[in-house]
């Protein structure tokens, strides 16, 4: 053992590492490496075969193509919220402030009826949609409602920290130096939001794609039209066929994958100057 | 360009920031507005940058009202204590920013502004850093970044709000000399904010005292060093001795001292308290006049040049501080418990306002 070896205040080291990849090999990676090996029983054309249906093809599109909408908008509105609650006092502050995390707290199947019900032709608001011609219930489009609903609390929570601590003093500087409030914006305030952005969207983007309760209620799960990944995943599982399910499940997986390391990649990038 | 604050009031809420406040700054000095926290300096400071609207009030810059007008269109330079630098930009850009963010037709071709911001990274000795960010610099780098970006501008005014605040004592000390250097170059008229009376003695030219919402005094440094106009100043700039006793037409009476205050010679019988700096004091081992009070030595601290001896009043036994050059301590050669006459060679008696 070298002599120079570091002292820390509390010890216990080796035995804090050991749990931490004990448990997370337990919580994570075991349950994980099982989809792994299920999946690993069929040979490759039959897996390729399972995971490139037609159906199954359109259920990704659905899947992705709406939580990445719904994210992107998440980061549009949820910064929109998260400026208004750190900037203004308005009365019922707290009260929208608590609104926000109803999303995490709310069952997903109590969200989904809600937004079935609210939004079919005869509910609240789908009554109002209805003579326009649109319709959210039992379309993609009520795929998209429900996972910005969820969703929106993650970018709310990430960006409200970084807006409360950036020191007014920030734009005051920028408008001494003759910077209009455009300018100020988009050259001083969003670059130092655009990492917790990044964050609340991989977040909302990662748990729309996981999304399933809400969802079905209101999706209508039309096959080829608006039926997502999970539910396909479920269907099979019905049908007792594990191997289909986890093909299509170790897709996902990876889908989310690349794209959590992505947006990693892009935070980092976008925190460069923090040296 | 001269600065006129013309009788501003300000209030937050129920506080009074500023209490009809004037203060006229001739073009190129450069001005310290002094005082303890909470004396509403800085809000002073604001309301010239246009950060803050005043009350009541006026803002003049070289005779012209600026009162309503925008801080964009003020062509101030601001300096924060906290720096208040853009994280994400380089020191280049930092700099820079200013410039770019003109309308297209009075925007200096990219060229230009490469030279300026150069030039300026050159003036605040900052040569190589310009691709650093602002985590890489420390304090004092970050605040002449800071300064270089306010002078991008070329602003008319230069505000500073405690600009050597958050630094270290030595880079303070550092920076202090070095604006005042620069000062000199570029003969700006600039206006600091500070409650570190040192500072405040040393860079400016004329230094406003301000206590709780009012200017107290506003002169140069010796001027307001050497004759206070208020016991506040006195007790604000430097170590002071106080007496505490009573005036009766032009003759003070401080217990076993008695001064002649001639200034005060139509004052009827009123409390007052006499202002003697340490070094005023003159210690003597024989009985003058009336003006002498015999005391006992408590403490002496003889470390640097000058010794600063601690003294208990034989008549009322209040401590007074006196202040020595060595040599003459060593003429002295005073002993710790020994018994000497101590006599204030400059003095200021001002009528207690304490009124029962």
């Amino acid at each position: 053992m070298k002599k120079s070896q570091r002292h820390n205040v509390l010890p216990g080291f080796g035995l804090t590492l050991g749990y931490t990849i004990f448990y997370l090999c337990l919580i994570v990676l075991i349950p994980l490496s099982a989809l792994v090996f299920k999946t690993a029983t069929m040979s490759w054309g039959d897996f390729v075969a399972a995971v490139t249906a037609p159906r199954v093809m359109a259920s990704y599109r659905v899947t992705f193509g709406a939580a990445l909408l719904a994210a992107a908008i998440n980061a549009v509105f949820g910064v929109l919220v998260a400026w208004v609650l750190v900037r203004y006092r308005f009365p019922g502050k707290r009260l929208v402030d608590a609104l926000v995390d109803l999303p995490f707290a709310l069952p997903t199947a109590v969200a989904g009826i809600t937004l079935a019900s609210v939004y079919a032709p005869n509910g609240w608001i789908g009554k109002l949609l209805e003579p326009h011609g649109i319709k959210v219930a039992y379309t993609p489009l009520g795929i998209l409602v429900a996972m910005v609903f969820i969703g929106l609390p993650f970018v709310v929570r990430t960006v409200q920290p970084v807006l409360e601590e950036m020191e007014a003093e920030l734009e005051e500087a920028a408008a001494c130096l003759g910077a209009n409030r455009l300018q100020t914006f988009v050259r001083v305030l969003f670059p130092v939001m655009l990492p917790s952005i990044l964050t609340g969207f991989a977040l909302s983007f990662a748990r729309a794609v996981g999304e399933y309760g809400s969802i079905i209620f209101i999706a209508g799960n039309m096959p080829m039209v608006s039926e997502i990944t999970p539910l396909l995943i479920i269907t099979k599982l019905e049908q007792y066929d594990y191997a289909g399910a986890t093909a299509i499940a170790s897709v996902m997986l990876l889908a989310s994958f690349i794209m959590l390391f992505a947006v990693n990649l892009l935070q980092k990038w976008s925190r460069r100057f923090a040296g | 360009m001269s600065i006129e604050v013309r009788n501003i009031t300000k209030s937050f809420g129920g506080f009074t920031a500023l209490k009809d406040v004037s203060v006229n700054i001739p073009t190129g000095e450069l001005i310290a507005l002094l005082g303890p926290s909470g004396c509403g300096k800085t809000s002073l400071l604001r309301i010239i940058a246009g950060l803050e609207t005043p009350d009541q009030g006026s803002i003049h810059f070289h005779g012209a009202d600026t009162t309503g007008r925008d801080v964009r269109e003020r062509k101030v330079g601001f300096v924060f204590q906290h720096y208040a630098l853009f994280k994400h930009m380089t020191v280049f850009d930092n700099i820079a920013f200013g410039l770019q963010v003109r309308p297209r037709k009075t925007r200096p071709s990219k060229n230009i502004i490469a030279d300026k911001v150069h030039e300026l990274i050159r003036l605040v000795q900052l040569e190589g850093m310009a691709d650093r960010y602002p985590s890489q610099l420390s304090g004092g780098q970050r605040q002449r970044v800071a300064l270089a970006r306010a002078l991008a501008v070329e602003p008319q005014v230069l505000l500073l709000d405690e600009p050597f605040g958050a630094l270290d004592a030595r880079v303070r000390q550092e920076l202090r000399r070095w604006l005042r250097r620069l000062h000199d170059e570029l003969h700006i008229t600039s206006v600091f904010v500070t409650h570190d009376q040192e500072e405040a003695l040393e860079v400016a030219d004329r230094v406003v005292i301000m206590n709780a919402g009012q200017v107290e005094q506003a002169g140069t440094p010796e001027d307001v060093y050497d004759h206070p106009a208020t016991p506040f100043v006195y007790n604000f700039l430097g170590n002071v001795n106080l007496f505490h006793g009573r005036v009766d037409q032009g003759q003070a009476k401080m217990g076993a001292m008695e001064l002649s205050t001639p200034e005060l010679a139509a004052v009827p019988d009123r409390p007052a308290v006499g202002y003697v700096r340490p070094h005023d004091l003159e210690l003597e081992r024989t009985y003058s006049d009336s003006s002498s009070v015999e005391a006992a030595v408590r403490h002496i601290h003889a470390v640097g040049p000058i010794v600063r001896i601690e003294l208990e009043r034989g008549d009322t036994f209040e401590t007074m501080e006196a202040e020595l050059t060595k040599d003459a301590y060593q003429k002295l050669a005073l002993l710790v418990g020994e018994r000497i006459f101590v006599r204030p060679r400059k003095y200021r008696v001002f009528v207690d306002d304490y009124q029962i």
